[in-house]
């Protein structure tokens, strides 16, 4: 009964993943960039639940949520800093 | 200018090229798994077996967990040591760089408003509590070292975030976090060791199974699991600690 | 339904390769990396689910209830938390390159030293 239902619920979410990946492949601003990988990890968390797979659902949550923005929000600043020329181009 | 111009054909050159080849890329991945049984009809021998029989063999209720630190306990001795060895690239490449600002003095960014100390702190609390409880009863529910290592991590940045960076320096010497990490790693191994000293093959699980669904389940599960732990969470927040050095040290050098 | 998460895979892949290639920006590349690995997570569970069947937890749950396969669970799960220190070597090394070069523009990069 549950499982029935599953279906059109994954089909939509796999839409949702296929939409998020192609946004954050092409999207040029880095900032911007890591907002959009947040939002796409949190789409894969849901796929990964109605895959029945909640061990990686929980990874993929801890992961998307803190450690990879921070690392790249701080990889960010620092190569900005100092980089004045080419500050203006990626806005 | 003309270097820019250059650049700029250079990249529109490269992606006209690249589209065809990830077309065709795209093609030959789409033939290969034409070959894949269809969505939801895959019948696995050795996931169905592991299903069948890992509960009477190993008492965990967790069948995930069993496989990372059972079953397939090797593997994840092998990843383990990507990690440790990514973490050591990063500390290498990194500590170099801050070689010079070592002796400046930490910055007082002390965050001033309450509610945020507050908040942050209980946040803080009941994210650490999250963590090992996904770590204690990972093999029991959803959860395990690896994913409650990186809530526990997470939880500590949270003293930087809502705390000062000096209150993190504090939590994240590398003087403590080195050996935990190293501990973490080797721990694995020397539980796997201890199994081939008694006489059983590497990683053999040489506990007895205890009882299903407790804590007390699983045998050398449950020491492997701590272990990976230890690690994941010292990895975590080392990786943390040089990437705030990078982003603290040009704050310092402005001020001086 | 049947075939379209292996399409979704590959198509996942294909575009995180694309936006590696056209980067302008080192830890651009290594945000579009993350995406194209990120196609093996979805393949792999794909492959691994089952119908009509639950978690591979069986707690409260009755032994020998039909459920997805396990082994694909725990190659990914591992692999998530492992590529963290992973992306954070490339990101440090995109950091040693703009500390060298001053840029972290791949081809700005490619000028210099040719």
């Amino acid at each position: 009964m549950i499982v029935a239902t599953l279906v059109p619920l994954q089909a939509t979410i796999l839409g949702l993943v296929a939409i998020g990946a192609t946004c954050v492949a092409l999207c040029r601003n880095t900032l911007r960039q890591i907002v959009l990988s947040g939002v796409y990890g949190l789409t894969l968390v849901i796929l990964f639940v109605v895959l029945q797979a909640p061990d990686v659902a929980l990874s993929m949550l801890v992961v998307s949520t803190v450690a990879y923005p921070l690392i790249v929000l701080v990889a960010i600043a620092r190569s900005r800093h100092g980089d004045v020329e080419d500050e203006g181009e990626g806005e | 200018m003309s270097l820019r111009l250059k650049t700029r054909t250079r990249r529109q050159i490269r992606g006209a090229v690249a589209l065809p080849v990830l077309g065709a890329l795209g093609v030959l991945l789409l033939w290969g798994f034409s070959g894949l049984p269809a969505f939801g009809n895959f019948h696995g021998f050795y996931g169905t077996l592991l299903t069948k029989i890992a509960v009477p063999q190993r008492h965990t209720t967790n069948v995930v967990t069993a496989v990372v630190f059972d079953y397939r306990g090797l593997d994840t001795l092998g990843e383990e040591f990507i990690l440790f060895a990514a973490v050591v690239g990063v500390l290498l490449l990194l500590r170099d760089q801050g070689e010079d600002e070592e002796k400046a003095e930490p910055p007082r960014d002390a965050v001033t408003s309450d509610a945020l100390r507050f908040w942050g702190l209980i946040g803080a609390g009941g994210a650490i509590a999250v963590g090992l409880w996904l770590v204690a009863f990972g093999y029991v529910t959803p959860g395990g070292g690896f994913q409650g290592g990186v809530a526990i991590a997470s939880a500590i940045v949270v003293c930087y975030l809502a705390g000062s960076y000096r209150s993190w320096l504090r939590v994240s010497s590398e003087e403590v976090l080195d050996p935990v990490e190293a501990t973490g790693a080797g721990g694995f191994a020397i539980v796997g060791l201890a199994a081939l000293i008694s006489g059983l093959p590497f990683l053999r699980n040489l506990l007895g199974p205890g009882e299903v669904g407790t804590l007390f389940s699983g045998g050398s599960i449950a020491f492997l699991n701590w272990t990976v732990a230890l690690e994941v969470a010292a990895a975590n927040v080392l990786l943390y600690t040089q990437f705030l050095e990078q982003y603290i040290a040009p704050m310092v050098r402005g001020r001086e | 339904m049947s075939y379209l998460l292996y399409a979704i895979a590959a198509w996942i892949c294909c575009v995180g390769l694309y936006g590696a290639i056209v980067s302008r920006n080192l830890i651009h590349l290594a945000l579009c990396l993350t995406v194209a690995q990120s196609s093996t997570y979805v393949l792999l569970l794909g492959i691994g689910y089952r119908k009509q069947a639950g978690a591979p937890i069986f707690k409260g749950v009755k032994l020998g209830t039909a459920s997805v396969d396990p082994v694909v669970q725990a190659l990914t799960l591992t692999d998530i938390v492992v590529s963290v220190t992973v992306i954070a070597l490339i990101l440090s090394l995109a950091l040693d390159v703009q500390r060298r070069k001053g840029t972290v523009d791949p081809d700005a990069i490619a000028d210099f030293s040719g």
